[in-house]
């Protein structure tokens, strides 16, 4: 293609938005509103994924060992623990350590445990984090198979409950936003089209006088590409600003403090691109697709 | 320069337009196509330029086997016949002059040719001084004055021209005539359907008459009906 071919295709797809004010203006529109609702909606399901992921990570198992192992015995079961695969890394916690943390956790009931020091019944123990907390119940059952170790806990029962919750939690999101991403181009690609019937005339001339099909889609493609990007823009600058208002709400606020959230950055720059992705790209399509009906005279 | 060998075409729908269809028209040739409406007239205009293929037989325009080309090549075909409808088929988001260069940006020509071809095209069909009107601030004469244009810009060996007056008055009709007639002399070939009684029988050109899909009649100086 000739470059000055190409400054036309431009200057066509732009004159043709121009000129066709109003079904520019609702196929942008369409673009802002359906990108908006998304936008927010990542945005929410971004961050409790990272919500329900903090949650897992406090998950921990919890290996208590026998009280008459030498020192090198505990090295070789930490070891040991250290080459499960899964595991990402081991605590070791001496019975000693143990009770000074139970005695800070209780406060001003630690005077109950006062006095054990000489026959602390707390045992050694190895803390171990998982790579995956889902992996936790597999990884615990292994760690009970070794030898010298007497219990091992990482909350049996209410852990598989949690994880319940967070792949409902996970899974509810995922589907909501697929949904939603569907919606959003059936809306856009569908008011792009209706863009493109009124100027089937044109296309058909084009024909006429000889043009190749390539030749017709340029312009299109370039205006859906704009109408996309056009009609990202305003959703982006909403929701950033929405979620970084939000942020500094959140963490002005004490009896929000649980709430931690994504930090503005990189969470700005993610739904942003991938507004702005789904905005061009549903845009360019919707217009293909749309000019592909008319290619066929 | 057109060429048809036993032309059949059957629509999806049933209705067979024409049947048998044998023609010879030669470069240069000023044909008029005659008949009543539904005879075929408009499909043997659309073989020619592939809006439509035919069901059966074998069809040539300026060499080219319209039976073995393929869509790449139609848009070759199409850039060397001119074509004119009776509803002018002007874009009205575009002036006068955008309407031509149209035609010529379709074919990549610079804005150099363009800004010197377009006026002699418009000084051909006598609309010089209106390069910046929109079609809605036209008459008809003169809108179909700049398809005319259009067609022509990229100097087509054929144009066909499909009732080019029906929608027209006396007056503007025989402008519409006299600038056929001057491209004609230029060595345009020249297909016209039409059913002004008038001006068949006043211009004496080839006439071909078309019924039941059929040519039932080819005259070199014929009139509208038959003598």
């Amino acid at each position: 293609m000739r470059s000055i071919t190409l400054k036309r295709h431009f200057r066509d797809g732009i004159r043709n938005m121009a000129r066709n004010g109003s079904m520019t203006f609702s196929a942008i529109s369409a673009v802002t509103v359906t990108l908006l609702i998304l936008g927010v909606v990542l945005t929410l399901a971004m961050n409790i994924n990272h919500l329900v992921n903090e949650i897992e990570e406090q998950v921990e198992i919890i290996v208590e060992l026998a009280d008459d192992i030498d020192d090198e015995r505990l090295a070789d079961i930490g070891l040991l623990l250290n080459s499960f695969t899964g595991v990402e890394g081991i605590t070791f916690v001496s019975k000693e350590e143990g009770l000074e943390q139970l005695k800070e956790r209780m406060g001003d009931q630690s005077y109950l445990l006062e006095g054990l020091e000489q026959e602390n019944p707390l045992y050694n123990m190895y803390i171990v984090n998982v790579i995956n907390p889902q992996d936790v119940q597999v990884i615990a059952e292994k760690i009970k198979g070794v030898g010298d170790v007497i219990d091992v806990d990482y909350g049996e029962g209410y852990v598989e409950k949690l994880f319940a919750i967070t792949t409902w939690i996970r899974n509810i999101g995922i589907v909501f936003i697929i949904g939603l991403a569907f919606t959003a181009m059936y809306l856009i690609s569908n008011t792009i089209k209706l863009t493109i019937t009124t100027r089937s005339k044109e296309i058909e001339l084009q024909k006429l006088v000889g043009a190749t099909n390539g030749y017709i889609r340029w312009p299109f493609f370039i205006e859906g590409l704009l109408l996309g990007v056009l009609g990202a823009i305003i959703p982006i600058i909403l929701v950033l600003v929405g979620y970084f208002f939000l942020l500094q709400k959140v963490s002005g606020d004490l009896s929000l403090a649980f709430l931690n959230l994504l930090p503005f950055y990189p969470i700005s720059l993610q739904v942003g691109l991938i507004l702005l992705g789904i905005g061009a790209f549903i845009g360019m399509w919707g217009s293909l697709i749309s000019v592909h009906r008319f290619l066929k005279i | 320069m057109i060429k048809m060998y036993d032309v059949w075409k059957r629509y999806p729908n049933g209705v067979i337009a024409l049947n048998g269809f044998n023609v010879n028209i030669n470069r240069g040739d000023f044909v008029y196509l005659v008949g009543p409406s539904g005879a075929g007239k408009s499909t043997f205009i659309k073989l020619i330029y592939r809006e439509e293929r035919p069901s059966k037989g074998q069809i040539f325009v300026d060499g080219m086997n319209l039976d073995r080309i393929k869509s790449k090549r139609v848009a070759q075909l199409r850039r060397n016949i001119g074509i004119v409808f009776q509803d002018y088929r002007l874009l009205p988001t575009l002036t006068v002059s955008e309407n031509i260069a149209f035609a010529m940006e379709v074919l990549e020509k610079t804005s150099e040719e363009i800004k010197r071809e377009v006026p002699d095209v418009l000084d051909m069909v006598g609309l010089r001084g209106k390069e910046n009107s929109f079609p809605n601030q036209l008459s008809g004469g003169e809108q179909q004055r700049v398809a005319i244009a259009r067609a022509l810009i990229n100097r087509p060996a054929v144009l066909i021209a499909d009732e080019p007056t029906g929608n027209l008055d006396p007056l503007n009709a025989w402008e519409i005539m006299n600038v056929l007639e001057r491209i004609n002399l230029n060595g345009t070939t020249i297909v016209m359907a039409t059913h002004n009684k008038e001006i068949v029988n006043r211009m004496k050109k080839r006439v071909i008459e078309i019924d039941r899909g059929q040519v039932v009649r080819d005259e070199v100086k014929g009139g509208y009906d038959n003598a």
